[in-house]
Parts: structure tokens; sequence; C-alpha cells
């Protein structure tokens, strides 16, 4: 707490000035009646508000923001349907531990509960999509609760955090005497330095062990200490969907990700192992395929923030609860470099003889190729976001990720229209960096509105647009697992998004009209400020390998 | 499950799950949520203010299947939860209820 000379100020202004303190320079909302209070406040504030076209824009534009950094960011909608559009940014958010503090304007306290104009239980609707949510009864409680929300979002396994507060709680005039000092994460207990020993001890004695790296490895800025480690103890390495770019995937121990649409040699080398080191990542149904034929050898060390990981899934031999970098740091002395030659020159020969196979890399008319193209003109400084589908897979297989926050994905609830607004919040959050979106043509119409957005903040982010006229993956798992009956998964009509975009203001160019493409992206990405690349993709590409859902990794189909 | 004796209370393999919590409006719903959410049912669940009302202590009466483990551990990430103690089926809090319920 710090004393100042006491002000009479209203809710609103306390929130502001708790947003202030917390260190947040920008926001994303829409404003409406429940909230207007908090923005009459903010109009005052030197934070930039950034005015999203749709409530979920706004949360993707702070998930961009938080996930780009680290650190918590701040959305913000009116009551009613203000908040109901908010909600599957926060679902997110909470499936990928994204830290993210979510403010929602309320009907005024006595009129909670008689069905009011633009009253729903905001509170009740987030209870199951947040890890921690608050209903502010008064002014006062604010000084309280805002700090609290940081904390919380930002302890621990990070997460979604909501605070509703009613328009009377914010008009409320309170008397502020003392101001509460910013949330910060809390400390984490110490590892339990009994199960380290153990797990050096399994990691010295294990002849074919594997590295898995997920989500968690980034939230904690583990990945310098994750690459140590599989050096000293000479482990291949495998990425959950979330940890790419935790080791740059060219290292000579990386075998890239796991899962459902990794690479033959990565699948079959997990099948392998003996021993399973998994950091930061809860074995989820994507990644491991069906759970008893995974890894169906190995002995696991299981090392994570959230003890209710530990044993969820499959049960780990040790399990270790702690912050994972700590506990990376601390295993690394006790690893003996051991000898693993053999299983080295194993997982090389899995490698050769069974690599990820990108036909058209060379060709950037085809997807492989196109994400090549497009990397090659940028550097490991340039941050990636994806939307969902074909192309989410096809770039993270194929673009070469190399920094922890270079890539921003719609992991756990893989929601079509996180990559744009996502984008546009990682470009507000670090405007020195080029920020790419590689979105699909049915995943850009679900927050095409925030092109306008982008515009109007002139935000360094080019949307690569890989149009196959279709719902790819639908399209594509109608192809293989519904005897190729094609439903409702190919579009009859199509937008000219060339003139979408420039209709919101962005400007655009057609690689298919280009006769030089190459050249063309080169030019395009670099420029600065928002720019949308289309670019036709045939409709029958499928992303592959692909395990069928509900089979065993090692029976993963193409590729 | 009035009609249960303590033996067979045991039989089906309960348990009986005590936790201390902060005492305001939302609480309960976020500790029964997380049981109807993965479809635990909750057999019988008790609910009072304790001491100066800022805490309270609910008391539930669950299944004893192998996802208890998991749902303890999810309880006790609660950020209104300040502790949760496992007890046997054995325990007579809801035991002494019965009679309100013959
Ligand atoms: C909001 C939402 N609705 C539906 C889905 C189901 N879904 C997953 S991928 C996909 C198709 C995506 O199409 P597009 O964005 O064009 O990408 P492509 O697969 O063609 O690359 C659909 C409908 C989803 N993931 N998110």
């Amino acid at each position: 707490m710090s004393t100042q000379r006491p002000e009479t100020i209203t809710g609103a202004q306390i929130l502001v000035r708790l947003l202030e303190r917390q260190g947040v320079r920008t926001v994303a909302g829409i404003p409406g009646g429940a909230i207007l209070p908090v923005y009459d406040a903010l109009s005052k504030s030197t934070i930039h508000h950034v005015l999203a076209r749709h409530e979920q824009g706004g949360g993707f534009m702070a998930q961009g923001m938080a996930r780009a950094t680290g650190v918590p960011a701040v959305c913000m909608a009116s009551s009613g349907p203000g908040a109901t559009n908010l909600l599957t940014a926060i679902a997110d958010a909470k499936l990928d531990s994204i830290p993210l503090v979510a403010i929602t304007g309320q009907v005024p306290k006595p009129m909670i509960g008689t069905d009011a104009f633009q009253e729903v239980d905001t509170y009740g609707l987030s209870i199951p999509i947040t890890k921690h949510n608050f209903l502010v009864g008064s002014a006062d409680e604010l000084l309280a609760v805002i700090p609290r929300a940081f904390r919380i979002a930002a302890s621990g396994r990070p997460g979604p955090v909501l605070v509703d507060i009613p328009k009377d709680v914010q008009n409320q005039l309170v008397e502020v005497s003392e101001w509460p000092a910013p949330g910060v994460a809390d400390q984490i207990a110490a590892p339990d330095a009994d199960l380290i020993a153990s797990a050096a001890a399994m990691i010295n004695s294990a002849s074919r062990p594997i590295l898995y790296l997920g989500g968690g490895v980034v939230h904690s800025g583990a990945a310098e200490a994750a690459v140590a480690l599989a050096e000293k103890a000479g482990l291949p390495t495998v990425m959950t969907l979330m940890a790419l770019g935790a080791m740059p995937v060219d290292h000579a121990l990386s075998l890239g990700m796991l899962g459902m649409h990794g690479a033959r040699c990565t699948n079959l080398a997990l099948d392998e192992c003996d021993l399973l080191v998994a950091v930061g990542a809860r074995f989820d149904d994507r990644a491991t395929g069906k759970v008893a034929g995974f890894c169906p050898q190995a002995k696991i060390i299981h090392i994570d923030i959230d003890p209710s990981e530990l044993d969820k899934i499959k049960t780990a031999h040790v399990g270790i609860a702690g912050d994972v970098r700590t506990v990376l740091e601390l295993l690394q002395p006790a690893i003996a470099s051991p000898q693993r030659q053999p299983w080295l020159e194993r997982v090389a020969h899995l490698k050769t003889e069974h690599p990820l196979r990108m036909p058209g890399i060379d060709d950037p008319r085809t997807p492989y190729g196109l994400i090549r193209a497009v990397a090659s003109c940028l550097d490991d400084e340039a941050t990636i976001t994806t939307d969902v589908g074909q192309h989410q897979m096809w770039v993270a297989q194929a673009y070469p990720l190399r920094r922890p926050r270079q890539w921003l994905t719609s992991g756990g609830l893989g929601t079509m229209g996180f990559g744009m607004p996502a984008a546009i919040g990682a470009a507000l959050a670090e405007p020195q960096r080029t920020v790419v979106c590689f979105s699909g043509d049915g995943s850009i119409l679900m927050n095409v509105q925030e092109l306008v957005t982008a515009a109007e903040e002139n935000v360094n982010v080019k949307i690569v647009l890989m149009n196959n006229s279709s719902l790819g993956l639908v399209f594509q798992q109608q192809t293989l697992f519904y005897g190729e009956r094609i439903y409702a998964s190919k579009f009859k009509g199509m937008p000219d998004f060339i003139r979408v975009a420039e209709g919101f203001g962005v400007p655009a160019i057609d690689l298919d009209k280009e006769s030089d493409p190459l050249a063309a992206l080169s030019a395009a990405l670099s420029s600065r400020g928002p720019m949308l690349i289309h670019a036709s993709i045939a409709m029958h590409e499928q992303v592959l390998p692909m395990v069928p859902p509900g089979a065993a990794n090692k029976e993963m189909i193409g590729g | 499950m009035n009609s249960l004796t303590t033996t067979e209370n045991q039989a089906l393999a309960r348990a009986v799950l005590e936790l201390d919590v902060n005492n305001h409006a939302g609480v309960m719903s976020h500790v029964v949520g997380l049981f109807s959410r993965r479809a635990y049912n909750v057999e019988a669940i008790l609910v009072m203010p304790v001491g100066s009302g800022a805490m309270s202590r609910i008391w539930l009466l669950v299944n004893e299947d192998e996802r208890l483990e998991q749902m303890v551990k999810q309880v006790e990430k609660l950020e209104d939860v300040l502790a949760v103690r496992r007890h046997g089926a054995e325990h007579e809090v809801f035991v002494r209820l019965e009679e309100f319920f013959v």
C-alpha cells in the first residue's frame, strides 16, 4: 500500500488508476451502456484503448498481447451481449493457460436478477471458463479485487480472470487514501529435491529417453533450460503445438511436433522410447493419440506447475510439481552426460527413413511452398499467428520456428477467428516486429471485421490468406473418414478478398496474379503496416501424416 | 441416501470431503460446478458458516471412483477453497443428519 492525500473518486476511476499502476498500456474492447462510467474514466487516462469491432476480436487482441509478452493483458466489454461475445476468447485463454483480465460492465446491483435490459449472469457463465472470477459488490472492493485479478492471472499456471462490475459500483464515490501494490505472480514453492534426484537418476540410466515439451515451457521462460538439458543429457526432443519455438526446429536433437500431424519419425521414436520426460505438457489427446498406445514401453517423468496435471491422463513414475524452469535448472547439474550413441543413431535413422514429407516445398503456389517462401523473407524476430484448420497444421509442420513466443496459435480450443485479432494484439504489444497471420478462407471471415481495426491502428500485420475455397480440414476429414461424402465444407460463394480487405482500408495483393510470387511476397512482407496477401491453394491438398481420431499415434496414415 | 446405514455407505465406496472456503455468494457454484461439469455425482451436500462468518465449511458426500483423486486436486485449485480434507464414508456428519430425511 502506498499512502497519498485522500481523494474521493468513483469506482470507475479507481479501476482505471489501478490498471495504470499495474503498468497496463493498451486495452482492447467495445463500450456499451453498462460500462460507460469506466470508458469515461478511461478517456482521461494515458492507457491506449483499441476499439475492436466485435468483443471476441477484442478478447483475442488482448490474448495476442499476453501471448507475445507473457504479461497479463486486458479486454473490456459491456453487459449482456458484450459479455457473451467475449466468452469464446476467454475459454480459449483458459485452455491455453493465457493470462488475461477481462473486465465487463454489469447492470446496477439493484437490478441484478430482474431480467433487466442487457442483463446476463456473466459471473455464472464464466465460472467454467475462467481461472477465477469476481462480481464486484462495492467500489472499495476494487482496491483488492483488481490487483488480485492480475495476481491470479499471472500466478502458477496462468489463465483468464473475469471481473464483472455493476454500473452503480462504477459510479460509486469512495475516499481512497491508500493504493494497493500492483498484483504480481506468487512465488512458487521449491520443488522436492528427492524427486529431482530420482528424475536425474532415471534420465542417466535410460537407454532410449525422449524429452517432451509443452506450452508450460514457453509460459515459464524455460526454453533455454530445456534446450540445455536436452544437450547435456542427449535427449531427442518433441514439442506439442503449444511448445513450438521452444527448441529451434533445426536443432540436431529436435524431432519437431508430435501427435496427430507430427512426422512419422517423431511418433515412431516415441513408440520406441523407454523414458518420456514430459515438461509443462498435459498429455493432450491431439498429442498422445490413443493414450494406451502412447509411449507404451516408457517410464514417465512428469514436471508441471499444476499438480492436478500429474497423473491426470498418464500415471507418472516420478511426478514433480513446480516451476518447470526451476526444475530443469536443478536437474541439469545432476545429469551425467550419458552415452547415448545407439539411441541417437536410431533416431537419426528414423529421421532419414521417415522424415516429414513436404511436397511442393519449392513451389510457392503449394501450401508448404508458400509457407517456406514467407519464412524465407523473414527472420526469427517475426511473430507468427494462425487461424485454425489445415493451414494451421501446415504452418506448424513447415515454418522454421526458433524462438519461444514466436508462435501464437489457438491450441486447446482450436478457435477459428483467433489469428487476425491475435496478430493485431501481438503487433500492438511489440510494434517493432513483423507479425504474420496465416489464415484460411473459412477462418478469416470469423473475425474479418477486425481488418478495419488493423487499418485504424496501422499495425504491422501481414495476413497470408490460404484460400482453398473450403473448410479444408473438414473437407479432409470427410474425404478420409466419411467415404468422401463432402457436405457443408465446400464454399459455393466466394468473397473477393482483395476488395474485402481494401474496403476495410487494408491494402492487398493477390499472389495468383503475380508472375513472380516470391518477389511480390518479399516486397509485401518488407513494407510496414497491415496487408492482406491472398494465395489460392488446391482444394484436395491434405495435411499428412494424420493419426485417425481415436487411433494410436503409430497408426498414422499418409506422409 | 437416507435409508443407507454406515456399513452400506462403505460398501458403495463413498468418501466425505470437508472443504474450508471463503463465504460469499459464488463459492457454492464454483465447487458444485466442478463436479457437475465432469458428471461426477455429489450425493449429499451441507454448508454452514464457521466462526465470524467470513468462512464456511462445505461437506460433500461423493462416490469414490478412480476420478476422485483428480476431483480433489481440481477442488484444491479453486481460489476460494482454503483447505480440503478427505474422510472415509464412516464419517458421522451425514449419518447424524439422517433423522431429517426420514
Ligand atoms: C469457431 C470454430 N468453428 C468450427 C470449427 C471446426 N473447424 C475446424 S477446422 C475448420 C475449417 C477451417 O477452414 P479454413 O479456415 O478455411 O482453413 P483450412 O482448413 O481450409 O486451411 C472448421 C470448420 C472450429 N475449429 N472453430
